[in-house]
């Protein structure tokens, strides 16, 4: 329905353009050298008078629409119907009326509700007819204003640039308020979790038990929010990760870039990078079915329990994955040390191993402490190779060999099926995101800050 | 000859010195090993690799073809009405067909375990394919109705018929006490000759004497192996070991009290093992019977395995044999499509303004920022903010493409437009110049000569975008992309949906056997969309790039 009107709307914003097109050329009698601007340029400038006031408004409506019919609904209930009720059973009376009036009949809706839901059916038609109609005159008055503007002498292509300048600048706003949306919905919903669990317990507790009772009577666990283990088996299966993939990126870009042939580099660097192509839910199956096994086995052999969703099996794959990161990062950074640097270490008579240790890692070695640090932000926000591959259950362990969580592991499965803004639980999820977000940028934001400031040392 | 002595009086090194030669040597495998180390490391990235890939493809591959058994099924009248074949008793029709296939069988159970050999939708198969062809009721027809999970990996050999009786673990036991001299062979049995206490406290001296035989067997074999704590290891004695006890005390009462030896038959598998040969029992994952069945519906040349197009045209099911990605595909195609229609004008659009447009102040150096930011941030804090804002604020339906291609467009925007920044730096401002110097405007310039010759460059960033979009999980996971679709009728924007990433996740956690080739293929196919979008960016690159 909505998708028809913006369909039409579009439709309607061409139909304009054209119009607007031979309209101009009219009003020169075809000497089209007459116009001030291109006859396109006024059908454009009639169109996004058209178009956009109109597509602008149904997007408006729509964001409204729901929020203004539930409050009249409210309003037309019989007084005293919802005196003392919490925001919860509002919803749910408010969900059991959209849920009668769309025709999903469960038990006996009382009188009130069935009431309620005839009136929610006729306002959403009242409201559709509205949005149609408001829509619609709202275009024909863009099409009113623009189209009398038409005249030999009328500055269109401004006009038109104009709009199109603006355009521009909201679509980069998009990043910003992209930026915004994620750290207000983070923080807002991170804050009413802290409402109910202290930050103290969150950020200093040792116990992570989250599984508390929705249902009355249902046997849980009390419900434990501190985050300590949560933090512990991430940053154990960062470091795993970290430990397999950096001596590997920093070797095989050692390779790359002093050793190999150019040739055998040019098919060598993609091959690479195909590794960081893969979809990480690929590496999470491939972490199942064949890593964990596999080192399970070997663990039998030599007689040490290895867990099925041990953080060494995670923590291994992940750092497979991130190969690629570090490699290509340490790669720009050794080639970016000045030629000279290279050339006078040769020129003492250092062998090509003295130069790449002494000179050139040294010299890179900001640059691949950044590449080591945006890898870091990496592992600790990959999500399904742990959802897949590591544990769910929190503990505190230093082992490799013992199933640990991690921050993503829990957000995934704390919002997995049906979410309630309500529940200490869902929130968790968005206050360990909040900590996920913080760190990630901090560390990108420190990674960036090193690697600028040693290039400007060798601009 | 020592370090001092190598520099002669004038100060120059001796390099013929036999110690400035070894040092030159050491320097050198130095840097031979550190290359080695590179190769090591390359050759070490490069086979995880291929081990990766050729996991999935050795497990994927089998679930490309699909066994299929050739039905005879007599569409019968009474059981079908012509005039409404969609509510037919299809199942008695299925039913009665296997049975003409078994005339032997009578017993209601085992009709039970050979209509288990067939896929359990066996029936809506038959149902579908009558409601398509009316004109079969009352005539046999032959239809191809896949096996169940279990039957197409036994005939694809990915599980065996019989299975290893023993467990490593029970095999090493018994070798202990090979090594351990109990086990004798006599007449061609294996026994164990075990130290037995006769415990007075557990038995009656009769006659005939009475009692707990068994514990005692048991209490002697686990003398012999005090570190194993496992029942299992009590299967070991055969179930007549009690009786060798028991004959014993009633030959000669005067045992009671006192630790003698005898000789305990070990049980069937354990003999087998005994003469050196790997125990088998059948597969307890077959009814007995089934596998025989089936092997004669093989022998009868019934069962043929041809491509598996199902698993392309069908929608998800509970049951492997059924399942495809016809719904996974269709969710992911829309969800790429709002993905691409969102992120595409409006990334070109961002980087057109902040690269030619944009005055330099404080508003551009924080979009700047804000966007370099904004990639390197987790995927799964962009399905927070698709929960929390286009869920929770705006109330947007559930597990609906829109919403995952709403996600997902947040993340590739940041890709576009650092892409498209890149492709339009690439164009040489003489372009910009000659064309403002024959009057153009700087929007003319840019959208009549810039922009088109950027556009290759702009293509393929956004194609490269677009193949990590189609791979990305969790986001999806979070705004519920994940859901159970049965079918491929209903897909629009803002219904349940699911998505091949999110397919694959859901596969990979189901227990049975078939969906990890299931899986396994699933992974081929997103991968195979994945090399073909990135061979078209390639391509494309390859043709339009241009060195100005």
């Amino acid at each position: 329905m909505v998708g028809y009107l913006l369909l039409a709307l579009i439709a309607l914003s061409l139909v304009s353009y054209f119009f607007g097109r031979r309209r101009a050329i009219a009003t020169v009698g075809g000497r089209q050298h007459d116009l001030h601007s291109r006859p396109s340029y006024h059908g454009a400038f009639v169109a996004a008078w058209v178009g956009i006031p109109a597509i602008l408004l149904v997007l408006i409506w729509l964001f409204l629409q729901g929020a203004v019919i539930d409050r009249l609904l409210l309003w037309s209930l019989p007084p005293g119907t919802t005196d003392g009720w919490d925001s919860g059973q509002i919803n749910l009376l408010l969900s059991q009326i959209k849920s009668v009036a769309a025709g999903h009949i469960f038990g006996e809706p009382s009188q009130t509700v069935m009431m309620a839901a005839e009136r929610y059916k006729e306002w959403q038609w009242i409201a559709r007819l509205a949005m149609v109609a408001a829509a619609f005159s709202v275009a024909v008055v863009g099409f009113w204003i623009a189209g009398a503007r038409i005249a030999p002498a009328f500055r269109a292509r401004h006009g038109t640039e104009r709009v199109m300048s603006g355009l521009m600048i909201v679509c980069s706003l998009i990043a910003i308020f992209t930026t915004l949306g994620i750290v207000l919905s983070l923080l807002f919903e991170a804050l009413r979790f802290f409402d109910r669990v202290s930050p103290l317990e969150f950020f200093f507790g040792l116990r992570w038990e989250p599984q508390i009772p929705i249902r009355e009577g249902q046997v849980t666990a009390g419900g434990a929010f501190g985050a300590i283990p949560v933090f512990t088996g991430t940053l154990l299966i960062a470091l795993i990760a970290m430990a397999v993939a950096t001596p590997v990126g920093l070797y095989s870009a050692v390779y790359l870039t002093e050793y190999a042939h150019p040739k055998i580099r040019a098919v060598i660097k993609p091959v690479l990078e195909l590794l960081a192509g893969i979809p990480t839910v690929v590496y999470g199956f491939f972490a199942v079915l064949v890593v964990a096994p596999s080192l399970r086995t070997f663990g039998e052999t030599i007689g040490v329990p290895i867990a099925p969703n041990s953080a060494l099996a995670a923590g291994a794959v992940m750092g497979i994955m991130i190969i690629p990161f570090i490699s290509s990062l340490s790669d720009d950074a050794i080639s970016a040390v000045p030629r000279a640097m290279r050339d006078g270490s040769y020129a003492m008579g250092a062998t090509k191993g003295e130069t790449i240790t002494k000179v050139l890692l040294p010299a890179a070695l900001p640059g691949i402490m950044g590449g080591v640090l945006l890898a870091v932000s990496r592992a600790i926000g990959e999500t399904m190779i742990v959802v897949m591959a590591a544990g769910i259950i929190a503990s505190l362990t230093a082992n490799p060999l013992e199933p640990v969580t991690t921050v993503t592991v829990q957000i995934v499965t704390l919002l997995i099926g049906d979410v309630e803004f309500d529940n200490p639980k869902t929130l968790a999820a968005f206050a360990l995101g909040l900590v996920l977000f913080v760190a990630t940028l901090g560390l990108n934001v420190l990674a960036l800050h090193i690697v600028r400031k040693y290039r400007e040392q060798y601009e | 000859m020592s370090e001092a002595q190598a520099i002669n009086r004038r100060g120059a090194l001796d390099w013929a010195s036999k110690s400035a030669q070894r040092r030159v040597r050491r320097r050198y495998a130095a840097d031979w090993r550190l290359q080695a180390y590179g190769i090591v490391a390359i050759a070490f990235a490069i086979g995880l690799l291929g081990i990766l890939l050729a996991s999935v493809v050795v497990n994927g591959y089998p679930a490309f073809v699909q066994t299929k058994l050739d039905l005879e099924l007599y569409i019968d009248p009474s059981k079908v009405k012509p005039e409404d074949p969609a509510k037919g008793n299809y199942r008695a029709i299925v039913k009665s067909s296997l049975a003409s296939l078994f005339p032997g069988v009578t017993d209601d159970k085992q009709k039970a375990d050979l209509g288990k050999i067939l896929t359990s939708d066996a029936a809506y198969i038959v149902r579908d394919y009558v409601v398509d062809h009316p004109e079969v009721i009352g005539k046999r027809i032959t239809l191809p109705i896949a096996v169940s999970d279990s039957f197409d990996q036994l005939y694809k050999g990915v599980i065996p018929k019989e299975v290893d009786a023993l467990s490593i673990t029970q095999e090493r036991w018994f070798e202990r006490l090979l090594n351990r001299g109990v086990v004798v062979e006599a007449d061609g049995r294996t026994d164990l000759k075990l130290d037995v206490y006769i415990d007075p406290a557990k038995i009656e001296a009769g006659p005939p004497p009475t009692g707990d035989f068994a514990a005692l067997a048991r209490n002697g074999l686990q003398a012999y192996l005090p570190t194993v704590h496992d029942t299992g290891l009590f299967t070991m004695l055969a179930d007549d070991a009690p009786e060798a006890i028991q004959q014993r005390v009633a030959a000669d009462p005067s045992l009671i009290g006192k630790t003698v030896q005898v000789l305990l038959p070990v049980s069937e598998p354990y003999q087998v093992l005994a003469k050196g040969e790997t125990p088998t029992v059948p597969n307890p994952r077959f009814a007995p019977g089934q596998i025989k069945a089936f092997e004669s519906l093989v022998e009868r040349g019934m069962v043929r395995t041809p491509f598996n197009w199902e698993l392309f045209f069908n929608a998800d099911s509970r049951f492997p044999e059924r399942a495809g990605l016809a719904g996974a595909i269709a969710g992911s195609f829309y969800a790429l499509l709002v993905c691409f229609l969102l992120s595409f004008p409006i990334g070109i659009a961002a980087a057109v303004y902040l690269e030619e447009f944009a005055p330099k102040n404080r508003l551009t150096d924080l979009i700047e920022v804000n966007i370099n930011n904004l990639a390197a941030v987790p995927s799964v804090v962009f399905g927070l903010l698709g929960l929390a804002v286009f869920l929770g604020f705006f109330g947007l339906p559930r597990s609906a493409p829109l919403v995952g291609g709403m996600v997902l467009s947040l993340m590739t925007l940041p890709t576009i437009i650092i892409a498209t920044r890149a492709a339009l730096k690439a164009v040489p401002p003489s372009i910009r110049e000659a064309a403002l110097g024959v009057g153009a405007s700087k929007h003319q310039v840019m959208l009549h000569h810039v922009l088109p010759l950027a556009m290759p460059g702009i293509l393929t960033g956004t194609i490269i975008g677009m193949a990590q979009a189609l791979g990305e999980t969790a986001p999806l996971l979070l705004i519920g992309m994940n859901a159970f679709i049965p079918s491929v009728e209903n897909v629009g924007l803002l219904e349940p949906a699911t998505a091949l990433p999110t397919q694959i996740f859901s596969w990979a956690d189901s227990p049975e056997r078939g969906f990890v080739s299931r899986t396994s293929a699933a992974i081929l196919v997103l991968l195979g969309f994945l090399v073909i979008m990135n061979i078209i960016a390639i391509a494309l690159r390859h043709k339009f790039e241009r060195k100005w």
